[in-house]
This record gives structure tokens, sequence and C-alpha cells, in this order.
């Protein structure tokens, strides 16, 4: 496989998990424009870990997730009393905290970013994108997956029925922080370097557009959704610098055309081959 | 099996908005294992004492009893806990999720631990929840719509999933606000054998709100009346029929003068 390929690749499997942490989130109703914060607070936690204790990639990238999910379950409860726009710019506002926060963190090389030391190939950051993606997967074939969507397509008439409306939802935006901290940790193991401009807001954005592109209403959805705003790009790459101009001018038609995303609940299900003898008939 | 002492009971319940008395000084109760009628124009407050035996509403007054016990100051997430389900005047099924997966969420109350939460119910056919979910879509002949999103649905199927929903509860007092509202007169005649063998079957006590009087004529076997959020008239239904007041307020004459009048003998 050449370099370059390999390179995309490993692009791709990172904003996977990237994309699934940000789905979380989205599909209990919530906008985390912070995603981009913990995919750092797991990034530079995983490589402080590795570099000072010698911990295994793997295992410190899963404690870096460990980490970012802590942190985003304590700042999940006052952060969701927040809604709609005011939660978006709150979680706005935590990513930009942290951001500013290792900026000026001297022990992890403050602005000047953090090198480090292990490093882990192409197989292994997709033996972990793949695994996130199954237990994603796995997560939304049980009661909890319907009671995200519960949650986010009506509060009230999920508490009435039992739900604890908020518990969902701080599980859901905790699962969120700590994938995103096991992306974080899979890019600075894999780059061997990281640096707190890389998690900008322009990093969170995107990742919430992979979510909103493929679909938020099933599991398929932030998978294409990355597929697409990764390999897209590569692809345009022979239009030189016309290439993002074009990929936007996709983005929006496509945006226009299907404002549900790709990919929708009903349609995952006639994929899946279950379609309702009704529809059938 | 209908019995002589009450399951749910309002005493000199209360609510306001702000300066506005939507429910004032309610007092009545329904019997164990009954068929119970809320009647009253538009606006008496039926639908708001719906939701304040859920827990939509917080009280301002009074107390209100299920089985002896007050229920006044359990949150709302708790009450389908005590056995109290309900449907609702504008339908409010999650549009997202397939018909099936709506009739699931109406389970939670029974499996809510935090295994239960992780109950693999969308994984594979022969899970236990989900096998019963599917029996009670078929049970109510809707087994071919189970994988339908329930949004794309017509409005009388989707009014029957979320009587299903309702009934996965088990409930002990089932709340139905208008079931038969949009229904044709053959729909609404199967929904009242339906219901009527329901609460017949399980011993589920029945409170509903409905506008159709032949429905709670042939459905109920007690009605009470509300206008502007006070109880005017109960009993049977030919009984609250026959009443003056009620007639009154559905006609719209002079309702005040005629409860003074009865006050006053």
């Amino acid at each position: 496989m050449s370099g370059y390929i390999e390179g995309v690749l490993v692009l791709l499997a990172i904003n996977v998990v990237y994309a699934y942490a940000a789905y979380l989130p989205v599909a209990a109703g919530q906008l985390n424009l912070g995603i981009a914060g913990f995919a750092a607070i797991g990034g530079y936690s995983s490589a402080y870990i590795s570099n000072t204790f010698g911990m295994p990639p793997l295992l410190s990238i899963a404690v870096g997730g460990a980490v970012a999910g802590a942190i985003g379950l304590a700042v999940a409860f006052p952060v969701l009393r927040t809604r709609g726009i005011y939660l978006a710019l709150a979680t706005f506002a935590l990513g930009e905290i942290v951001r500013a926060s290792i900026l000026n963190l001297e022990v992890v090389g403050g602005a000047a970013g953090y090198p480090v030391t292990a490093f882990i190939r192409f197989p292994t950051v997709a033996a972990v994108a793949l695994g996130v993606t199954i237990l994603v997967w796995l997560l939304f074939a049980t009661r909890f997956g319907i009671a995200i969507t519960a949650v986010h397509d009506d509060e009230r008439v999920a508490d009435l029925m039992g739900l604890d409306v908020r518990a969902f939802q701080v599980a859901a935006f905790t699962i969120g922080s700590a994938i995103a901290g096991i992306g974080g940790g899979l890019y600075a193991h894999h780059f061997s370097y990281v640096e707190a401009q890389y998690f900008s807001i322009s990093l969170s954005i995107s990742i919430v557009l992979y979510v909103l592109f493929g679909g938020t209403q099933s599991v398929l959805g932030p998978l294409l959704g990355a597929i697409v705003f990764t390999l897209l790009p590569e692809l345009l790459r022979g239009s030189a610098q016309w290439r993002y101009v074009l990929f936007a001018a996709i983005l929006i038609v496509v945006m226009v055309v299907r404002p549900q995303g790709l990919v929708t609940g009903a349609q995952v299900r006639r994929l899946l081959g279950l379609r309702s003898k009704e529809q059938a008939a | 099996m209908t019995g002589s002492e009450p399951l749910l009971t309002f005493e000199n319940v209360s609510k306001h908005f702000g300066g506005l008395s939507v429910i004032e000084n309610l007092s009545f109760s329904v019997r164990r294992g009954s068929c119970t009628g809320l009647i009253g124009p538009n606006g008496a407050g039926k639908t708001t004492v719906f939701n304040l035996i859920t827990g939509v509403y917080p009280i301002d007054g009074g107390r209100i009893l299920l089985d002896s016990a007050d229920i006044s100051k359990i949150p709302s997430r708790r009450r389908i806990h005590q056995g109290i389900a309900r449907n609702f005047q504008n339908i409010r099924l999650m549009p997202h999720l397939s018909a099936l997966e709506n009739v699931l969420v109406g389970q939670h109350c029974r499996n809510s631990g935090f295994f239960g939460v992780l109950q693999p119910v969308n994984l594979w056919p022969g899970n236990r929840w989900r096998e019963e979910a599917r029996a009670a879509l078929n049970d109510a002949g809707l087994g071919q719509y189970e994988r339908t999103t329930v949004g794309s649905l017509p409005y009388g199927l989707q009014k029957r999933i979320e009587l299903v929903r309702a009934l996965m509860a088990q409930p002990r007092l089932l709340l139905l606000d208008e079931p038969a509202a949009g229904l044709n007169p053959s729909e609404t005649e199967a929904l009242r054998e339906r219901i009527t063998a329901i609460c017949r079957d399980r011993g589920i006590t029945l409170l509903v709100v409905e506008h159709d009087m032949p429905f709670v004529g042939a459905l109920c076997a007690e009605v009470v009346v509300l206008n502007f959020g006070r109880k005017i008239a109960e009993g049977t239904p030919d009984q609250v029929r026959e009443d003056p007041l009620v007639r009154e307020a559905y006609l719209g004459s002079d309702a005040d003068e005629l409860q003074e009048q009865r006050h006053a003998s």
C-alpha cells in the first residue's frame, strides 16, 4: 500500500471515530461543538501517559478515552442544563477553554506542540476504528439506542414512559466524549505529534457535519458522512485549487436535496432486508 | 372485576396557570376495574386532569390518591411505575422509530435497570422483550407495520400503535384522551370493543376523555362532567345526559345560574 493511500485511510479511520463521537450526542438531540476539545484531552493525556510511564500505546489511548469521558461526565451536568443554540455555544466555549489551556500547559509543550514517542501503524488505527464502530452499532441495537432516539424525538413523552431523560442525555454526552478522546489518542500516536491548533473549532464543525451529512437517524449515517468528507476532497484532487469549491458545491447540493442526510432509519431497515410486508406488497 | 373501592381519587385538587384557574377544588373518584368517562366542553380542563394525574403539571392544592397512596409528589417519570399509562390527544409517538420500537419504549418501565437498558432488543429476533412487543402488535392487527417508521403511517394506525404502547406498561390505570377522535363509525365501534375486552381481561381501570357521547355511553358505566375546571355533574351516562347543568354547559346557556340554584337547593 502506498504511503499516500495509507495516509488517507488513517485519516478516514480517525474521522470515523470522531464521527461516532459526535453521533451519540446528536442522536440524543445535543449539538456538541466541543468534540475537538475532548479529542484534545484524549490525545494529550494518552500521549503524556505513554511518554511518561512507557505505557503501551493501545492502553494509553484507552486511558485517554477514559479521561476524556470522565471530564465529559463532569461537565455534562452543568452544560446539559442549556439547550439548542445555547448548548452549542456552551460546548464551543468548552472546546476553546481546553485548547487555550493546552496552549499554556508547558508540561505538554504549550504552543510548540508535544512529540509522542510511541507509534501505531495503520492496521492498529483501523482495528480501533472498527472496534468503536461495532461497539456503537451494538449499543444502538439495545434498548439504549431506542431510548436515545425517544429522548431526541419527544423528551416529555420519554419521561412519561419512565425513561430517565437526564441520565440518557448525560450518558450520550459522556460516551461521545470518551470516543472523541480515543480518536485524539489515535491521532497523537499515529502522527507522533500533537498541537493545540489541530483541535480547533473547525475540527468540531467538520465532525458534526460528517454526522449531519451522513444522517442522524441511523448508525450508518456517521460512517457514510466520514467516508464522503474524507475521500471526496481526495478524489477531487485533480482539479487543483478548485477542489474545495467543487467539494462545497457538492455538499450544498446534497444537503438541499437530502436535508435528512444521506441515509435514514427507514432506508437502513430496507437495506438490512427488514422491509415491512406492507411496503413489500 | 369492578370493585366498590376507588383506585383513583381526586381530593379538592386545584391547578392555576398564573392568574388563570384551570382546575378548581375538583373531587371525584374512579372505582377499581370501572370504565369512567371524563367529559365536558372544550377548555373544561379534561386533558389538564390527565396531565395532573401523570405529573406533567404539579398540583397547586389538594391530593391525588392512587390506591389510597398520595402520588401528588411523585415525579412524572415514576408515575408509570405506579401503574399509570396514557395516550395523548394529539398523537405523540416517536416519529423516527419504527412501530415495534415505539412499542418497545412502552416496556421501558418494566425493564429499566442497567442490564435492562442494555437488552439487545434490536439485535436478534428471539429476544423475549422484542417477541412480547411483536405479539402485542400482532394482537392489535398491526403486525405488518412493525418495521415501518411511524411518522409515515396514517393517523388511525398511529392511534392504535399509541394504545399498544400504553398497554405495554401493564398499567392498573389507563388514561385515554380522545381515543375515538378522527375514527369513522366502524373504527370507533371496533375500538370500543377492543378497549372493553382489554380492560375486562386485564383488570385495567379506565378513565377516558371523549367527545363522542354514544361512544362514552356504550363504554363507560360512570361519567364525570367538567366545565371551566369544576365538576358540574357525575353519574351514569343517562343521568348526566338528563342533567340540566350539563345540557346548558354544552348548549351554551346560563350554566352559572343553574349551578347557583343547585347549590342553594
